[in-house]
């Protein structure tokens, strides 16, 4: 959509966003640790992108996105939602601004409640902000169903009626609801069927041109996240460690871990001749992440430095808008594909 | 080695049974690699669950055909010989690493059973055996290993433990369920490349269920792609991604989004979804999603040969049209590093 390039006041702000866990073990549990899920994250969406983020599980992308929607109330850092520091307010002065900024679920089975019908689920959040009366209330619900390709009888049936496809329309129906103007996409398509993937994906490529939709769109699936975003940001243990404009993160990724990650997709072309970086070893864990650079353990490229410096997230030079938290400009001898 | 002929699979449930296989037939040869492809619901599963003779209990039912391995027609093999044939001659691994192990029994006793209960009476000998699989499917420092849990191991170091647990006793055959469907990429990238050195190493033959046609098109030799219970193609990896024969075959390829896509353009998609088993057309189960439906597609098309070894359900195989080529060469990401 919008070019990502203008700096324009971004819809989102987050700045610094930390979300730490206490975590309570040993003998008696006497012994208190803390858990980094998101350690110190600064991203900005401009209105109308979308941005894709992608990581590993574990490596707290969903708890970012919990804390933009505060189903997590983060540990530190600001939330800039229009402006407003949506991170220390109190529920009833979030509720205002929460109509602005909805979420859409992995699990459509799970984030539907089974004993409402789907019209009451779409409708609850009406109901909540207490918008237009019965009448109006029902009329929206059924342009909604409409938007999203379900017919209107669907109003007046069960979650489990429907395929999980339908089920994730009526989760996108749901949050469309109070006309946000950012929506969170936790891994919506990664439940789904290869065919009705690429149905929901066309559909929130619709609604985004259609009502000038901001998105964050959180994966783990690097080709899927390529097709819909703008700008793309890969988070490694509670980090982002690069963010760039979409193509240009799969053309020329530079940090280490976004290199692995990119080669080791499966893709479907067989008999292709193709190095594959297989990383040794895990992601660490985010209660006692790796000194350094959290990535060194499994860094093809690591020295002395990393081991004992964090890098930090800066910007490469000679690609505008390209940043990565790497102490080094690792040489390009990646040929990267034609095509791509 | 193993030669599936004419598979009829069912339920029984109070909707009478449903048949979820239906007439399905392959072969697989030893250090060859077939995948099976399909959506939820196209009787992947039930087909390797039959093979192994663990359907669920008493609603599962083979309602016909025959498994021929080594010899033997599975189907009519007394269940007690199938405990020493599963584990013994065909080894199993399954999608979901945590609940495939038993989470209070430590990692060498699980181990050792199977060596207890295939090779040896010897316990010292059968942990002995059991720590050098761990070390064979690359997991440090085995010996520590063996005295942990299940819990205290991330999802690709237990998927490694299933898959020495598997490998154990040097299985003919191994059938994978979604074995890397639950793990993150780099694991997957570490897991796959497993399987393909062991593969290399004892010989057996693959089958690999998934839904991932890139996993398909990296690991197997040859494919076969479901629908709704029956096959709509099989045939060599190269000729199913090259010159796909079937509709069905064709959707799937072109909805997958591919990083050479025009970002934020349209996908194709296949409209409608999967039937139901209770409501299947009469014919071509595809037909009502197909684009290239015609009047003779109430009626079954038979198998056909297209090629070599690549056959297709369609009446309308000669008539699709042509694809542009895949993009070859290196394509993925990078190529050297280091």
């Amino acid at each position: 959509m919008t070019s990502p390039a203008s700096p324009a006041a971004p819809l989102l702000d987050l700045r610094d966003v930390r979300m730490h866990f206490p975590v309570r073990e040993g003998l008696f549990l006497r012994s208190r640790r803390t858990l980094k899920a998101v350690d110190g994250v600064s991203l900005a969406l401009q209105p109308g992108e979308t941005l894709g983020l992608v990581g590993e599980s574990g490596c707290g992308k969903s708890t970012l996105a919990k804390c933009i929607v505060r189903l997590h109330q983060p540990t530190g850092g600001q939330i800039l939602f229009e402006g407003t520091d949506l991170a220390p307010l109190p529920p009833r002065a979030l509720k205002a601004h929460r109509r602005h900024l909805q979420m859409v679920f992995q699990d459509p089975v799970e984030s539907l409640n089974a004993r409402h019908t789907v019209g009451e689920i779409v409708r609850e959040p009406l109901d909540i902000h207490r918008l237009g009366d019965a009448a109006s209330r029902r009329a929206r619900v059924l342009a909604l169903l409409d938007k999203v390709g379900l017919p209107a009888a669907a109003a007046d049936r069960y979650p489990f009626e429907f395929s999980g496809g339908q089920r994730q329309r009526i989760g996108i129906a749901r949050a469309l609801a109070l006309n946000p103007r950012l929506l969170v996409c936790d891994e919506p398509v990664s439940a789904l069927d290869v065919s009705i993937q690429s149905q929901v994906l066309n559909l929130l490529l619709d609604l985004q041109r259609e009502l000038g939709l901001t998105y964050l769109f959180i994966a783990h699936n690097l080709a899927v996240v390529k097709h819909v975003s703008d700008r793309v940001a890969i988070m490694y243990l509670g980090r982002i460690v690069e963010l760039a404009p979409a193509d240009e993160i799969y053309r020329l990724p530079r940090h280490p871990y976004t290199r692995a990650l990119l080669s080791a997709i499966p893709r479907p072309v067989p008999n292709r001749r193709r190095e594959r970086i297989v990383l040794q070893g895990d992601v660490p864990s985010p209660i006692d992440p790796p000194k350094g650079c959290a990535f060194n353990p499994r860094c093809p490229f690591v020295t002395e430095r990393c081991r004992v410096e964090m890098p930090l997230l800066r910007p490469v030079a000679g690609s505008p808008g390209h940043r990565v938290a790497c102490h080094y400009d690792i040489p390009d001898q990646v040929s990267v594909g034609s095509g791509i | 080695m193993l030669d599936v002929r004419n598979l009829v699979t069912g339920f029984d449930t109070d909707a009478g049974r449903l048949i979820a296989v239906d007439g399905v037939s392959f072969q697989v040869r030893r250090g060859r690699t077939l995948g099976i492809v399909g959506e939820s619901g196209c009787g992947k599963s039930v087909t390797a669950f039959s093979i192994m003779r663990l359907l669920p209990q008493p609603m599962g039912v083979i309602i016909g055909g025959e498994i021929r391995f080594e010899g033997r027609d599975l189907t009519q093999v007394p269940i007690e010989e199938m405990h020493a044939i599963r584990g013994g001659r065909m080894g199993m691994i399954f999608q979901e690493p945590m609940t495939a192990l038993n989470p209070v029994q430590s990692i060498g006793r699980q181990l050792s059973e199977v060596f207890l209960l295939h090779r040896t009476k010897d316990p010292t000998e059968a942990w002995k055996r059991g720590t050098a699989m761990l070390r064979k499917v690359g997991i440090p420092a085995p010996e520590t290993r063996m005295m942990e849990f299940p819990h205290q191991l991330s999802g690709g170091m237990r998927q490694r433990v299933i898959i020495a647990m598997a490998l154990a006793c040097d299985p003919a055959i191994l059938i994978a369920d979604e074995p890397t469907t639950a793990l993150d990429v780099t694991i997957q990238a570490q897991i796959l490349e497993l399987m393909q050195g062991l593969q290399r190493e004892l010989g057996m033959a693959i089958i690999l269920i998934t839904h991932d046609l890139g996993v398909i098109a990296e690991t197997c030799d040859d494919v076969i792609v479901m629908y709704a219970g029956r096959i709509a193609e099989s045939g060599p990896v190269g000729d199913i991604f090259s010159r796909p024969s079937h509709p069905y075959t064709r959707g799937l390829l072109d909805s997958i989004p591919v990083l050479e896509n025009e970002r934020k353009s349209r996908l194709n998609v296949i409209e409608g979804m999967v039937p139901g088993l209770k409501d299947l057309p009469p014919g071509c189960r595809f037909q009502n999603r197909c684009p290239y439906r015609i009047a003779k597609c109430a009626e079954q098309p038979p198998l056909e040969r297209v090629g070599v070894a690549h056959a297709t359900a369609c009446w309308r195989w000669r008539e699709l049209p042509p694809r542009a080529p895949l993009p070859d060469q290196p394509a993925a990401g990078v190529s050297t590093l280091s």
